[in-house]
């Protein structure tokens, strides 16, 4: 008996949307990103071959080889991934690009650029694979831990941790979001909603390490997560404004928000009002989360989408990394009357 | 050709645009502009002349130097001494007159304190520059701007710069602004008059036209290094501020608008970006090439040491991009605003692990145009990133220099292949050396073939770009990398050597911006009955070219502008053979080279019978 084989609109299947297999820990919140990542992809109907994979160093960065094998990847080094993304980005602007990361690469070594490449407004989707911790090195903390945090070589932690939210917020993205590794279905409507548009937008993705901070007090364990996650929206993604059902909403109780591709993100309501379109509240939000300790995800900001760095060159329709030649070299006459200018 | 009319001076004879002077003035007084018309009149004039900018890393209010030679013989390296001073810097006025000769010439401003010159016999004119500033209409804030242009005047008169040439300058340098062009030359011709009516000619230096130098033009090496990119088809330029090497990337930024649109579209085809450290400059540099852009960056020691880590990067996925050092002194931040040549031992191993760097060194302006293009060709061939070894003095001083030639290969891009080519492949691999000379093929983002992806990773990797722990694999990728870069010798410039008139037995050897000064040592010590063959090492790793010259000398010595020697050592290596035939003539104080030290110092090497190391 021949085996059906879902296909999306351009007729591949989800196969061929798979990585390399994962050497993570088994139960690694890593991985759930990586499936999301393939999945959400692939029901976009986006080619592989339109997307790149940037990444910096660390379990999260390695993860970068466990998806989409048919996208070029550029596993560059510590902390500079943004950097990458920021030249690459000029290439062939319809290759959507997905940076991944993590806590050490994004809050600790690569902050600056994080910050930078937000305010640079660089086309591409910013996931920090967030496990509050150094996992490659075997268990530092890292400048998401949460202060107090006792783990197996370090003590104690000190120092209260950073809220990657919160400075991609004051860094000016357009696009913040909040998920989890145990909640997957959320996750991959975000990572879709993320890539049908066109700036940078910043997801941080509280993904536990197994190995070496999942201990239940800890915030970004697997246990912590489940108690504690209060999401602020239901989310779903549509590719048009046909396929939203609007029988599942109760009137008044959702929002809609029109991407860049045409297509659509249907917030629902949960508990109390809250509007992501709204700096102030999405900082509230977060100080509040933070305060009282509970662990607000979903769609936290959205701003729609300035210009894009790429936008700001007048740059030709083809990419650049196909122009021939002779579109490259000026005319020798040029040189000629810079030649007399200089006399 | 003399004029006539004025007396010499007993015994003594003319000398004909053979002079040195010394502008002194305070930084942010606008003295730039005003030293830059006296220089170009004398290239109007026809003569070799160099103009060397001894400046403070400040913006307003130290003491700053403009050096003007103009040499008949062509020789126009730095000098240690003066033959004219322009004193208008009361801070250093008494110091800047101990560089004249006897027979020098000081011209200061009156109001200044006049220097006491002991046991020299030096002519003195006196400028009284406040008193004529008092006889025109000038708006206070342009006071102090405007005195710089009475000196043009005056000095230009007494040397016998004709009052044409001088606004024929001025005019080139406000070449948009006729009003702000007339202003001045209505200032200058102020003190060209006080001069012509007032001032009796006492000294012996003299400045006569010559026919037109049309070959040559007069700019900096930053400039031309800009230029030689936009030729060379840079589509990317990542870059962060650092003196010396701004002015490098301001020139592409003020001509790429105009010189790289698209022909077919009219759009741009060339991004020029600053970003927020040196880091992200190479990591966006590093990024647009692994892209397939034609990428480059330029920066400085400082920048360099923050761009380690991402070149290793790129060495080792094979990924091109160029990177301009305009060299300035080190070690740390050492002197941002003068020369060097310090930075070339760090270069050409510059990383972790094993790494070996190509590095083209220009040594004219019109070289800096010419490897700016031609670092990108190489750098897409070899799939590696190229340094392009520049300096504070021929980046940022304006030279007399021969026009840019326009590039005479088309664009090389290396292999990149897409869709296509992509099929003639039976098993393609990113680093797979299917044509036995180490350089694979590469394939760049939008080449939509299933089969065109890779994983590039500074990490271990097989052929295909699979993570790889295994040491054969490993030791036969970085060992492939270095075969590959063995074969880019050949496409490296060859030496540039001038003979000794007689045949020689002795060699010198220099590189970059100190070709003047060793010519002229060259001459001097030929003088001094030591005959020379010069050679100037263009790019490293040196080629047999360069094995010959040191060969075929019993003793060669090399010149640099660093502590160490360091051209020296990295020779004495590649060379190793005919180590014992080296020595090091190095020296560090961040000036431009002077011959007569260099001849000096080559001479009391001889003296001793020659190594002594």
């Amino acid at each position: 008996m021949e085996k059906h084989v879902e296909l999306n609109r351009i007729g591949l299947s989800l196969a061929d949307y798979k990585g390399k297999p994962s050497t993570l820990c088994p139960g690694c919140g890593h991985n759930a990103i990586s499936n999301q990542i393939q999945a959400a992809v692939w029901e976009l109907g986006i080619a592989p071959e339109k997307v790149m994979k940037i990444s910096g160093i660390g379990c999260s960065s390695k993860s970068a080889n466990y998806f989409l094998d048919r996208s070029f990847g550029f596993n560059g080094i510590h902390g500079r991934m943004p950097t990458l993304a920021t030249g690459a980005c000029f290439g062939d602007p319809s290759i959507k690009i997905l940076g991944i990361s993590g806590d050490g690469d994004t809050a600790s070594i690569g902050m600056g650029h994080f910050k930078h490449v937000i305010r640079r407004n660089v086309p591409m989707v910013y996931i920090i694979e967030n496990n509050g911790c150094y996992g490659l090195t075997k268990g530092q903390f890292s400048a998401t831990s949460d202060q107090g945090l006792r783990l197996k070589h370090q003590g104690v932690n000190i120092l209260p941790p950073l809220d990657l939210c919160m400075e991609a917020l004051i860094s000016g993205a357009p696009f913040v979001a909040r998920t989890f590794s145990g909640d997957v279905k959320q996750m991959k409507q975000l990572i879709k909603a993320a890539l049908s548009q066109n700036g940078v937008a910043v997801i941080d993705v509280i993904s536990p390490c197994v190995t070496f901070n999942n201990r239940d007090e800890a915030l970004q364990s697997y246990s912590w997560g489940r108690e504690h996650e209060a999401p602020i929206q239901d989310i779903a993604h549509f590719q048009s404004r046909e396929e939203i059902q609007l029988e599942n909403f109760e009137e008044g109780s959702y929002r809609e928000i029109q991407l860049q591709d045409g297509s659509y993100l249907v917030l629902k309501k949960i508990d109390k009002d809250y509007d992501p379109t709204d700096l102030h509240a999405a900082l509230d939000l977060l100080t509040e989360s933070y305060k009282y300790h509970y662990f607000a995800t979903g769609l936290i900001y959205f701003s729609g989408v300035p210009p894009t760095i790429q936008e700001k060159y007048d740059l030709p329709e083809e990419s650049l990394n196909r122009l021939t030649k002779d579109r490259l070299r000026p005319s020798r006459e040029s040189l000629e009357a810079i030649n007399a200018t200089l006399y | 050709m003399l004029d006539s009319t004025q007396k010499l001076l007993q015994g003594d004879e003319w000398i004909v645009n053979e002079v040195c002077v010394a502008i002194c003035t305070v930084n942010g007084s606008g003295s730039a502009t005003a030293n830059s018309i006296l220089y170009r009149s004398l290239f109007r004039m026809g003569i070799l002349t160099s103009g060397k900018n001894i400046f403070p890393s400040n913006i307003k209010g130290l003491s700053t130097w403009f050096v003007i030679r103009a040499s008949a013989r062509g020789y126009t390296g730095r000098v240690a001494h003066d033959d004219v001073v322009v004193a208008m810097n009361s801070a250093t006025i008494h110091k800047d007159v101990t560089y004249l000769q006897d027979g020098g010439v000081l011209f200061y401003a009156d109001h200044l304190e006049k220097p006491e010159i002991k046991d020299k016999d030096v002519i003195v004119y006196p400028m009284p520059i406040k008193t004529l500033m008092k006889q025109v209409d000038v708006p206070r804030n342009l006071q102090t701007y405007m005195e710089n242009m009475l000196y043009v005047g005056i000095v230009g008169q007494v040397l016998r710069i004709p009052e044409e040439i001088l606004k024929a300058s001025i005019e080139h340098q406000f070449q948009s602004k006729p009003t702000v062009a007339e202003s001045n030359f209505n200032i200058v011709k102020l003190g060209f008059q006080y001069a012509l009516e007032n001032i009796e000619k006492k000294d012996h230096f003299y400045l006569e036209q010559l026919p037109e130098l049309s070959d040559y033009i007069l700019t900096d090496g930053n400039n031309a290094g800009a230029l030689g990119a936009l030729y060379g088809g840079v589509q990317f330029c990542g870059w962060y501020p650092i003196t010396p090497a701004t002015s490098l990337v301001e020139s592409a930024i003020e001509q790429v608008d105009k010189l790289r649109k698209d022909p077919l579209t009219g759009k741009n085809t060339c991004v020029i970006l600053q970003v927020e450290d040196e880091l992200a400059a190479a990591g966006a540099t590093l990024g647009a090439g692994w892209a397939g852009l034609r990428a480059m960056t330029a920066t400085s020691g400082p920048g360099l040491s923050l761009m380690t880590e991402n070149i290793g990067l790129a060495y080792f996925t094979e990924t091109p991009m160029v990177i301009w050092n305009v060299q300035r002194v080190g070690p740390s931040t050492g002197l941002p605003t003068r020369t060097a040549q310090g930075d070339l031992s760090m270069i050409y191993t510059l990383g972790h692990g094993d790494t070996q760097h190509v590095i083209l060194i220009p040594g004219t302006v019109t070289e800096c145009f010419e490897f700016g293009w031609r670092s990108l060709d190489i750098a897409e061939k070899y799939q590696t990133p190229i340094f392009v070894l520049s300096d504070l003095d021929l980046g940022m001083n304006t030279w007399v220099t021969k026009r840019f030639e326009y590039p005479n290969q088309p664009i090389e891009r290396g292999k990149i292949i897409w869709e296509e080519k992509l099929e003639e492949f039976k098993d393609w691999g990113r680093y797979r050396d299917l044509d036995g000379d180490g350089i694979p093929y590469r394939t760049v983002i939008g080449n939509l073939s299933p089969k065109a992806a890779y994983f590039a990773r500074g990490t271990g990797h097989d052929e295909y770009g699979n993570y790889s722990e295994d040491p054969k694999n490993w030791s036969d990728m970085l060992g492939r990398i270095g075969r590959k870069l063995e074969g880019v010798v050949k496409d490296l410039p060859e030496p540039v050597i001038r003979r000794s008139k007689v045949e020689a037995d002795i060699g010198i050897i220099g590189m970059g911006s100190t070709h003047d000064a060793m010519i002229e040592a060259q001459d001097i010590l030929a003088e001094k009955g030591v005959n020379a063959d010069y050679m100037r090492v263009r790019a490293l790793p040196a080629n047999s070219a360069v094995r010959e010259f040191i060969a075929s000398h019993a003793r060669n010595y090399v010149v640099e502008l660093n502590r160490d020697g360091q051209l020296e050592q990295i020779l004495s290596l590649e060379v190793s053979e005919y180590s014992e035939k080296l020595t090091s003539i190095s020296v560090i104080g961040g000036l431009p080279l002077t011959a007569a030290w260099t001849a000096e110092s080559i001479l009391a090497k001889e003296k001793k019978g020659g190594k002594t190391r």
